[in-house]
């Protein structure tokens, strides 16, 4: 993908994330990154019915790898199962770590490709899909 | 100044993060290798030739650290592995002891969590209360606040002398006075101020001072805690171990050696200790009003720069140090500290460890440039320039 339209998408996702805001709903999961090496602080929220992901919100301070990070994930997890998600997950980190990842499962999320040529923005941009597996983690609690 | 002197600068960098801590001159880093290189040993115990070199060293610092803070005697001077030990000695040592269910302690917002966490642990343990000292519309801590926080109940005082986000610079020597005549015991956290300017432990009434050698020219992992003597002498080590004791027996008695030597239990990070001589040696031999006037000066000329900037936000412009917090309007402080990183600019961004101080300013994280004597108009510049063109930050960053 050009630099240019990646720097637009995350951009974008930065300036206007999509489902920022948290609910007052006992339904959804929820976890908190606040962390002292990384100062982002997000709060994200996850709906799961039957195994399915029914929706996913966040709100908080972070930077623009995590906030966009933050809003294409969860564009990209709504509707999906649960085992899907880990899936997804998985091939995401692949990706940042330049192991070997299937590409066609990630959609927008390619955009933070090149993201492990700048080692301090590898937490940033891990930052949602860290929250999202601990979330997971706790279903099969 | 001196920037020859300093290896890290052959690198074209601006290293602004000297409240995080600072580079190291040649003459520090040689002391230390010539300790691992030439004459390794330990303390405490020294027949061989090596050990003569080495145990001087590590006994003249003392003498060292008492005279540049201006100590009673070098019996108070303790080493420890930097502030946050220090402090932890103090409050657990010394208050723990002493202290009881309700006495007051007082604090501020702006103080560093080394100053704060140690605290809220011994109310919870003994039931201590902690109150905290307003700060005024610019976020110092002023004398007058101060007074109307003290109660019958006061028993500590706990402040930094000069705070590591707002940088101001709170006025110990009469601070100090007001502790001697309510019978309250002052506790100083000198992390920010000793490395910058003169500190003077016996004229400002100082019971307790701590700072850390790494943000003084000096290496990682050693520091000082510098105490009254009396009230060293009625303070428990938190550690045992070699070192620090006369005997110990079968049927469980003990004798321990006296302060400062039973609060150094194994063996000491001597290395550190004989770099940290060498730190102070060098910032005395340049003096510290000059390095403070230095600092001063070009902070003064950095504000006037940065204040022609449109969409800056400055939080402690008129602050007495070389702290200087701020944002560039609506990016997050972490996004700014690495467009700086594009540009070799070294800065902080985040909360500094002042979780608290977002009460007050209403501002969780900043970018922070703090300065030291290496630091000239060439990387104020270099910073005002960057920051004129930031607002193509996103393409640089992205």
């Amino acid at each position: 993908m050009d630099s240019n339209l990646k720097r637009e998408i995350i951009l974008d996702n930065y300036e206007n994330p999509m489902h920022r805001g948290l609910v007052e709903d006992n339904s959804y999961l929820s976890t908190n990154y606040n962390s002292e090496s990384c100062i982002d602080n997000l709060t994200l929220m996850m709906k799961v019915e039957a195994g399915i992901i029914k929706d996913i919100v966040f709100d908080g301070e972070a930077c623009a790898i995590s906030t966009s990070a933050t809003s294409i994930f969860i564009r990209n997890l709504i509707g999906k199962s649960t085992k899907d998600a880990k899936k997804l997950i998985l091939n995401y980190k692949n990706m940042l770590e330049e192991k070997e990842y299937d590409k066609n499962l990630l959609n927008e999320l390619v955009v933070y490709e090149d993201i492990s040529k700048q080692p301090n923005r590898m937490n940033c941009a891990l930052l949602p899909s860290s929250c999202i597996s601990k979330m997971l983690e706790q279903l099969n609690k | 100044m001196n920037r020859d002197d300093f290896p890290m600068l052959d690198s074209d960098i601006s290293f602004f993060d000297n409240g995080a801590t600072t580079l190291k001159p040649k003459c520090v880093i040689d002391s230390i290798v010539e300790y691992y290189s030439k004459h390794t040993s330990n303390i405490h115990r020294g027949d061989y030739d090596a050990s003569v070199i080495t145990n001087k060293l590590y006994d003249e610092t003392r003498d060292v650290v008492c005279n540049f803070i201006n100590a009673n005697s070098p019996k108070e001077i303790v080493f420890t592995s930097g502030t946050t030990e220090s402090i932890n000695m103090v409050v657990f040592g010394y208050m723990k002891k002493h202290l009881k269910k309700g006495d007051e302690i007082l604090l501020s917002k702006s103080e560093h969590a080394s100053n704060v966490l140690p605290w809220i642990k011994l109310s919870e343990e003994i039931g201590t209360v902690i109150k905290y000292i307003p700060l005024n519309e610019e976020y110092e801590l002023t004398v007058d606040n101060l007074l109307k926080t003290i109660s019958s109940k006061t028993k500590v005082i706990s402040i930094a002398h000069v705070t590591n986000v707002i940088g101001d610079v709170r006025d110990i020597e009469e601070i100090g006075k007001i502790c001697k005549d309510k019978d309250i015991l002052f506790n100083v956290d000198g992390a920010q101020s000793v490395p910058h300017m003169k500190v003077d432990f016996k004229k400002s009434n100082i019971d307790f001072l701590s700072f850390s050698a790494h943000k003084m020219l000096g290496p990682t992992g050693v520091g000082v805690l510098v105490g009254k003597y009396n009230l060293l002498e009625d303070m428990d080590p938190i550690k045992f171990g070699g070192g620090m004791n006369q005997f110990f027996e079968e049927d469980n008695s003990y004798e321990l050696k006296n302060a400062p030597v039973k609060f150094e239990a194994g063996t000491p990070n001597i290395a550190g200790v004989i770099g940290m001589k060498k730190a102070i040696e060098y910032l005395e031999s340049i003096g510290m009003d000059k390095i403070h006037n230095y600092e001063m000066d070009l902070k003064k000329y950095m504000v006037e720069e940065l204040e022609k900037i449109p969409n800056l936000v400055l939080y402690n412009k008129n602050s007495n140090s070389g702290i200087l917090a701020f944002n560039i309007k609506d990016v997050f402080s972490q996004d700014s500290s690495i467009y700086l990183n594009h540009y070799n600019i070294y800065v902080r961004a985040g909360n500094h460890c002042t979780k608290m101080l977002k009460d007050e300013i209403n501002i969780r994280n900043t970018v922070r440039v703090s300065m030291y004597l290496y630091n000239d108009k060439n990387d104020v510049d270099k910073l005002i320039k960057v920051l004129k063109q930031s607002k193509d930050i996103f393409k640089v960053i992205i």
